[in-house]
């Protein structure tokens, strides 16, 4: 997995509550068996008109200003709904490595640090600021720093944001789960063993 | 001390805790089906890696496959091919599957308690947000993503944080008429749809305990609507007859002694929970969605919400949208809804009770001249098997309704099973997002009681005035 360090990048606004993931991708997209080739298709009900071609000009993310944007910015409850990882692969095909809304449903969550995606929550009212900021501005960019957890406006004021401690070191070496996970392979296999007499004794 | 459900689940399964780092949580089962896996299959490939248990892992066909005679081949070629990809690698990696084709196939959430292979006390995952589902069994039970079904796979092991626990108390008698998916409606209009965000919530109370399993089911299903991680119910003496019989459970121990054990699980009294929120049963009406959200619900005797009143900008810029791409108005008696698709089944309400209720309203009457589609699909070929023994479908055919092979089906739309744009659907299913049961769809949450009374009326009616015949 790519590591994530520093990303200085164009911010795109998508002004809604409870965005879904059959929002993200719909469902006729998650056919394919490769992880890959989904960023076309993003949003694709809201971004294509009724051909499924043009593009739709009421949605936001269309406009030139946003396009080659990195950073997403919503609202509450975002990645909601169907477990499917397609959701992050669609928005980092598309180009978006870091998501700012003011809270995001926990599959969703956890789907985009195996991605090499920062999901950042914060606060409704700076949620607020900064899409006023991003509709005032064209080419409106931040800097996130996960080492020193911060963003930077343009102003140069920063942002403070949490995040658990073994997330950003996840994000920042690019580790693989699985691999950290086997690390500690005696240990589940000690588990197993417990588990196997346990079911021996039952008998 | 005292524990609750999820403490005893989480403290018997938790493997390791590296310092700084997640703890590693022992998984006893393993779902899988043909849209969340391939990925994963195709990451164990690349790394050289095996499935560590291939026994303790279950894949069928759901999402993808026709309702209607499976003889024929699948239409779309990608669903053929990711249908057959599936199959594919549960041979290569040694895993049991219920395919297309088999007596036991239907949906996993469905076909997992059905064959015992679900059990209290266990945990469970599924690429799947539905996985929720078997908490009603005792068991721990939540979906995830692909990465995270590979690692599964490769481990028997998943990196998970601590939840915090929610009791969610429903005290005294469901109103006649009045069932779980409207309790359960009724919790996330209440909650809200983040509302269980970073909580296991483990249902309890009086109401809780009267539902049958499918009920329970149902509520543990819609758990993840209200943002849960999982939903939970302690285990009891209607748990145990509901497994007693069932093919996978363990062998060579007593009825007795697995008893014990499963309803040791169960939480002890006096335990303790970070939030608490009580309902009062008898205030629960019927319930209909009227937006693109299973949080934008009402009663029946409601109405769509007046946006001026709605204090919150949040809220009222999310409920505009949702009355726009409805296409309804502000202030609308929900029983002047008009529909014109109906659709029961899915992992919610796809079981027999539930095709037993919707048969109860059925009996003797016929499908709304206004209706242009009204199609039944039972959750799993088991369940279509008994509910033709029980003579259901005949109820439901004489009526005018479709009687479909089991399947997801209309709840998402993958197969051939979908709404046009401009459809108003009356859907036992359990996400009324926009687009979900196809593009420019618009969909109403309700009970399958309801479902079929408004596709027999040709819109929304109180079930509770309900003619039986
Ligand atoms: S019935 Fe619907 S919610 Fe349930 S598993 Fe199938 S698609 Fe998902």
């Amino acid at each position: 997995m790519e590591p994530f360090r520093k990303l200085m990048g164009i911010v795109a606004p998508l002004e809604a509550l409870n965005v879904d993931t059959d929002q993200i991708i719909p469902k006729q997209f998650l056919k394919r068996i490769e992880r890959t080739g989904y960023g076309d298709v993003l949003f694709y009900d809201w971004r294509y008109l009724e051909d499924g071609k043009t593009p739709n000009p009421a949605f936001e993310l269309n406009a030139a200003r946003y396009q080659g944007a990195s950073i997403l910015l919503s609202k509450d409850n975002f990645g909601c709904g169907s477990s499917r990882e397609h959701a992050p692969w669609a928005l980092h095909d598309y180009g978006f490595r870091c998501i700012l809304a003011t809270s995001f449903a926990d599959i969703f969550f956890n789907n985009c640090f195996n991605n090499g995606m920062l999901p950042i929550r914060l606060s409704g009212d700076v949620i607020e600021v900064l899409f006023k900021e991003v509709r005032a501005q064209a080419g409106y960019s931040l800097m996130v720093d996960l080492e020193a957890q911060t963003i930077t406006r343009p102003n140069g004021e920063k942002i403070a944001f949490e995040i658990h401690p073994f997330l950003k070191e996840r994000l920042l070496n690019g580790w693989d789960q699985i691999g950290l996970t086997l690390r500690h392979e005696d240990k589940i296999e000690a588990y197993e063993r417990n588990l196997l007499s346990f079911q021996e004794k039952r008998k | 001390m005292a524990k609750n459900i999820y403490e005893k689940i989480w403290d018997a399964h938790v493997v390791h805790e590296p310092a700084g780092e997640d703890p590693i949580v022992y998984i006893d089962r393993q779902y899988v089906h043909e849209v969340t896996s391939a990925q994963a299959f195709e990451g164990l490939r690349l790394a050289g890696r095996k499935v560590r248990h291939p026994e303790m892992t279950f894949a069928t066909m759901d999402h993808n496959i026709p309702t209607t005679d499976r003889t024929k081949p699948i239409q779309d070629p990608m669903s053929k091919q990711q249908v057959e990809t599936l199959k594919a690698n549960c041979a290569e990696f040694g895993i049991a599957c219920f395919d297309m084709f088999h007596p036991l196939n239907g949906i996993v959430h469905v076909i997992g308690p059905e064959l015992g292979l679900t059990q209290p006390g266990m945990t469970i995952v599924c690429g799947d947000s539905h996985t929720s589902t078997h908490g009603a069994l005792g068991a721990l039970a939540f979906g995830i993503g692909t990465s995270e079904v590979e690692h599964v796979l490769a481990t028997q092991t998943l990196l998970q944080k601590k939840s915090k626990t929610m009791e969610i108390r429903v005290n005294g008698v469901l109103p006649v008429g009045v069932t779980a998916k409207d309790l359960i409606l009724a919790v996330i209009g209440k909650i809200g749809t983040a509302g269980g965000t970073g909580y296991v919530i483990e249902y309890t109370g009086e109401a809780i305990r009267a539902l049958s399993m499918e009920g329970r089911m149902t509520v543990c299903n819609m758990t993840i609507e209200a943002g849960a991680r999982a939903g939970v119910i302690s285990p009891d003496a209607r748990t145990l007859a509901y497994l007693k019989g069932r093919p996978h459970l363990p062998q060579g121990v007593s009825w007795d002694a697995l008893s014990a054990q499963w309803m040791a699980w169960a939480s002890d009294s006096g335990c303790r929970y970070d939030v608490m929120v009580e309902l009062e049963a008898r205030d629960v009406e019927p319930q209909v969605t009227w937006g693109t959200s299973p949080g934008m619900v009402t009663g029946v005797c409601g109405k769509t919400p007046v946006l001026a009143e709605l204090k919150d900008d949040n809220a009222r810029l999310a409920a505009e949208k949702a009355l726009q791409y409805m296409g309804l108005e502000e202030g609308m008696p929900i029983t002047l809804i008009g529909i014109n698709k109906m659709f029961v089944g899915s992992c919610t309400n796809g079981r027999i009770e539930d095709l037993r209720e919707a048969a109860k309203a059925a009996k003797g009457y016929t499908v709304n001249a206004a209706m242009d589609q009204a199609i039944i699909v039972p959750g799993s070929q088991q369940v279509k098997k008994q509910a033709e023994a029980e003579g259901l479908d005949k109820i439901f055919t004489a009526a005018g309704f479709e009687w479909r092979e089991a399947g997801c089906s209309m709840c998402l739309a993958m197969n051939e099973d979908r709404l046009q744009p401009g459809d108003r659907c009356a859907s036992t299913s359990n996400r009324n997002f926009e687009g979900r049961q196809g593009k420019g769809g618009r969909t109403h949450l309700v009970s399958p009681a309801m479902a079929v009374a408004a596709a027999i009326c040709g819109h929304f009616v109180d079930i509770r005035t309900w003619e039986f015949k």
